[in-house]
């Protein structure tokens, strides 16, 4: 009887100790990535690269403590992932502060703002929230109580931008800002994490209404519209601001969470025919109506058609992937600023440039580690919430991952949205923390020992029957 | 709710699967088309930011790049850039490159094979990568003299300088040339300009006459005549051809004439050195009759007429003499009219075989690839090409072209040199009889040990009013005005 009590006590395997092994690797990984920029640049070892480093080994270990401390079981894939995904961002963002300083002193023309102090940053605080998200969320099934708020919170912050005058809502044409002060965010990023709650909670309410009540057309079950008209109407209000907002890449994204949320909770694939059938139809009205989206669709068909208008960005985008090749020009070694938006919108570029098809291929693979984490998460926990919740919030990064990269390389239209982790932007980079730290939740959920019941206890001996033993002979 | 969620998750990867399928065709499939691009700056920013190699010759330094304080830290310069135009190229960031630029780019800009040890040494030292050097044939005082003579006179035309036994290129002019040097600046409106310049002149100035225009070679084809008769064994210096101031074209009505009408000496019949000094069209007209076309043209073969894959490493036009599809095509070609039409460069290849004992050798350019540090690391061998005529045969063609050069009159007789020639006035143009005639001078010299082989090509006798232009009185003085540059330097 020994061991099994000595494993009942050391309980199942944390994986802690593979998290903090896997976040030494990309510790590692990224402090070489430094070094090639500064070796390929002919920097010498400067106080900023060892700034960088401390700060980054600084804040994985503050999110390690933090992960060990609050979700013990935690799936221990999804730090070092993340990790090593803003690291890699980093190095790139300051590698391109690099080549803009320089062509900004060969030009004579003033130098421009650093943006990796402020990376570093927001990466703090993004951490200071991932773990605040630890500390709160005790337990993911609690924010289901919360859904309306949630949901009602994420529209408001949603439509704040387009509300609000031009002058504190607007940036490069796209009225998604809130800027206050030194410090601009994007409050839709926010809302995108505050509605995947809602959604998920309201769809496991309703959920048996789905399936049961309501009437059949063309084969399908069809709900009734007074069960399902809160979700429509989150829905259009949502992708409708977005539109009036000319943000065509939230839009889209939104779209495509909600419809597979509706999928997961229904298990009806006509949930998703019908949501297609719709976009096609919104996506043919959008062209017809909207300038700006007949030019996204002109410039995906042949963006050198007018290379040095419209069509620039993605064809020096194009330019840059070709250059990078194979096995890409070395990190550090290409012109990856050569591209408008290097460090965001075409952060993809930068990297395919630098790192080649090679290099892609690994960012790609790492995505697809963190992505399949989340939704194992979902597979292994119990609730329905927690499922639903966990299904939604790895999918937003599957699909903002295909739209990026998708619209960077012309794969898809382009529409203006960020690589988790790895491109500039502080309200993405605070948001998705925020998101990982949910998913952790959830998983850790999933992956901890069920509470020991108490024993039954056995009826007092003295109540016990009689048997009829049979006599021996 | 599983189901759905693994669903999701084949969907996930089929995503990212579709992602990387389209990043290959981009960065693999595409990959070449983007590189290349004239759009894309890249790969020009790319070499503009090490240290391209230079080239040179004799020491002198034709084409180089110096460290600058610029937007690019390395910039193009060719000093005295228009008398060598035509050797080095341009180098330009929005143009592209051409000549020994473009043909030995991948010397210049460090990729190729035989700089292979000294890339990797620079990447384990950490040393800054840059490119060979390359070390031309070209004697600069030849050069110069070849582009001087030219453009003094303001004359459109072509120089080629070849050292006989060898092949090197000891200069290779073409007139009007063009400042290479905007063309490499790094601002892009310098360059535009330039090039809107220099694509829109008039005449063309980016054209290297020398290899990439023909002409009709005129007179100093019968050179081909000459060595086709002798190589025949039939003929000697001494045969009779007929004298008359004019025949008629075989199955024509057509008239051929001696130059302005002359009966070619006093004689009913003429000798073929007679024929030749005095360039008498009839009796080349009749000798190729009697020769045949096949004996002509294989003996304008050996002599590398119509081989295509002449490259110095620039590529040389291919020159040729036509179909020749009647025996009056056949009177025609020999006197170096109707449709033979010659590089400059092939034209001084006759020369210089019949100069180097009937031995052919393949012209070229680059003398040595240099690394960075100036080490030889490939020194170019003279190639024969082929036996144009038999070793009698060429000096039997010398004392014929020795006895050219002492009848003509013209400028800049060298004393003490005796020079082997002939001259050659080719009509052109859609009217030929009043458009001045292409001149021509093919010569070696010193004639009993030739050290250097020229031909002058100056289009439309230098001016356009001047109908009565000859290769003797317009083309003969550059080419021993070149002559003498050459020997002064090889004595």
């Amino acid at each position: 009887m020994a061991a099994p009590e000595a494993r009942e006590q050391a309980g199942p395997p944390t994986g802690r100790t593979i998290e903090l092994v896997l976040l030494a690797f990309a510790a590692v990984l990224v402090t070489g990535a430094l070094v090639l920029v500064e070796a390929n640049q002919e920097q010498t070892l400067t106080l900023d690269l060892l700034l960088i480093g401390v700060a980054y080994l600084a804040l994985l270990v503050a999110a390690h403590i933090a992960v060990r401390w609050l979700a013990p079981y935690a799936d221990p894939l999804i730090l070092p992932a993340v990790a090593l995904l803003n690291g890699l961002g980093l190095v790139m963002i300051y590698r391109l502060d690099l080549a803009k300083a320089d062509r900004a002193v060969a030009l004579g023309n003033d130098l421009p703002t650093l943006l990796w102090p402020r990376q570093v940053a927001w990466t703090g605080v993004g951490l200071v929230l991932f773990v605040a998200v630890l500390w709160i969320v005790r337990d993911h099934r609690k924010l289901a109580a919360y859904a309306y708020t949630a949901g009602f919170a994420g529209l408001v912050l949603l439509a704040l931008p387009g509300v609000l005058p031009s002058s504190i809502s607007e940036v490069n044409g796209a009225k998604i800002w809130l800027r206050l002060g030194i410090f601009s965010i994007q409050p839709g990023e926010f809302a995108k994490i505050l509605l995947i709650i809602f959604f998920a909670a309201f769809l496991v309410q309703k959920r048996d209404l789905f399936s049961t009540a309501g009437r059949r057309f063309l084969g399908m079950e069809l709900p009734r519209a007074r069960d399902l008209a809160p979700l429509l109407v989150a829905w259009a209000f949502s992708v409708g601001v977005l539109v009036l907002e000319r943000d065509l890449g939230t839009s889209l994204l939104f779209f495509g969470i909600i419809l597979v949320l509706l999928y997961t909770a229904t298990e009806r694939v006509s949930w998703m025919l019908i949501g297609l059938a719709f976009f096609a139809a919104g996506g043919i009205v959008a062209y017809q109506l909207f300038g700006h989206v007949r030019t996204r669709v002109q410039i995906w068909l042949d963006p050198f058609a007018d290379f040095d208008g419209a069509g620039f960005q993605i064809g020096q985008a194009l330019f840059g992937l070709g250059t990078g090749g194979l096995g890409g020009t070395g990190l550090g070694a290409g012109r990856p600023e050569l591209v408008p938006f290097a460090e965001s919108d075409f952060m993809l570029s930068s990297l395919g440039e630098e790192l080649g098809l090679i290099g892609l291929a690994a960012v790609m693979v790492i995505y697809l580690v963190l992505i399949t984490r989340g939704l194992r998460s979902a597979l292994a926990v119990r609730d329905s919430f927690g499922k639903l919740l966990a299904t939604g919030l790895a999918f937003t990064l599957a699909l903002q991952v295909f739209i990026v990269a998708g619209g960077a390389s012309k794969l898809i239209p382009l529409t203006g949205l960020t690589l988790p982790f790895l491109s500039y932007g502080g309200s993405s980079l605070v948001a998705n923390y925020a998101l990982v730290a949910l998913l952790l939740r959830i998983s850790n959920a999933a992956r901890a020992p069920l509470p020991r019941r108490p024993a039954t206890p056995l009826p007092p001996i003295a109540e016990a029957g009689t048997e009829l033993v049979e006599r021996p002979s | 709710m599983n189901t759905p969620v693994r669903r999701i998750a084949i969907a996930v990867m089929a995503m990212i699967l579709l992602l990387m399928a389209n990043l290959t065709y981009v960065q693999v499939v595409k990959a070449g088309d983007y590189r290349t691009d004239q759009r894309n700056q890249r790969v020009l920013l790319a070499e503009y930011s090490r240290q391209r190699g230079q080239i040179s010759a004799q020491g002198q330094v034709l084409a180089r790049s110096v460290e600058t304080d610029g937007q690019y830290p390395y910039q193009r310069e060719y000093p005295n850039g228009p008398a060598f135009a035509s050797v080095t190229g341009y180098y330009s960031l929005i143009y592209s490159a051409g000549g020994l630029e473009r043909a030995a780019n991948d010397v210049l800009n460090g990729s190729d094979d035989r700089l292979f040890t000294r890339r990797l040494s620079d990447l384990i030292t950490g040393r800054d990568p840059s490119g060979g050097n390359v070390v031309t044939t070209i004697d600069p005082a030849v050069q110069q003299a070849a582009y001087d003579e030219l453009s003094d006179s303001g004359y459109t035309g072509a120089v080629v300088a070849l050292q006989p036994a060898t092949g090197a290129i000891l200069a290779m002019a073409s007139t009007p040339s063009y400042d290479p040097g905007p063309l490499a600046s790094q601002s892009a409106t310098t360059q535009q300009d330039a090039w809107a310049e220099y694509t829109e002149a008039s005449p063309p100035v980016l054209t290297n006459r020398a290899i990439q225009e023909v002409y009709p070679p005129g007179s100093t084809f019968k050179l081909i005549d000459v060595a086709a008769a002798l190589e025949s064994g039939r003929y000697t210096p001494d045969s009779q051809l007929t004298a008359a101031s004019s025949i008629t074209l075989a199955d024509t009505a057509t008239q051929l004439q001696n130059f302005n009408g002359n009966q070619c000496g006093t004689g009913q019949t003429a000798s073929l050195r007679d024929a030749l000094q005095r360039s008498c069209n009839t009796a080349f007209a009749e000798l190729a009759q009697q020769l045949g076309e096949e004996a002509l043209r294989n003996q304008a073969e050996a002599f590398g007429i119509g081989t295509e894959d002449i490259a110095i490493p620039m590529t040389v036009v291919p020159s040729t003499i036509g179909d020749i599809e009647s025996t009056a095509a056949l009177q025609q070609t020999s006197i170096g009219q109707r449709d033979v039409a010659l590089t400059p460069m092939q034209n001084a290849m006759v020369v210089a075989a019949i100069a180097n004992g009937g031995r052919l050798m393949a012209p070229y350019l680059i003398s040595e690839v240099q690394g960075q540090d100036l080490e030889a690391l490939d020194t170019t061998a003279p190639d024969q090409l082929g036996q144009a005529v038999s070793p009698g045969v060429a000096q039997t063609l010398t004392e014929m072209m020795v006895n050219n050069e002492n009848s003509y009159q013209g400028a800049g007789k060298i004393r003490g040199v005796q020079i082997a020639a002939k001259t050659g006035t080719a009509e052109h143009g859609a009217d030929p009889k009043s458009t001045p005639p292409h001149v021509w001078y093919v010569a070696f010299a010193p004639a009993e040990n030739p050290q250097v082989a020229v031909a002058v090509l100056v289009e439309s006798g230098g001016d356009r009013n001047n109908l009565a232009a000859t290769g003797g009185a317009v083309a003969a003085p550059i080419g021993r005005a070149v002559i003498g540059a050459a020997l002064r330097g090889s004595q």
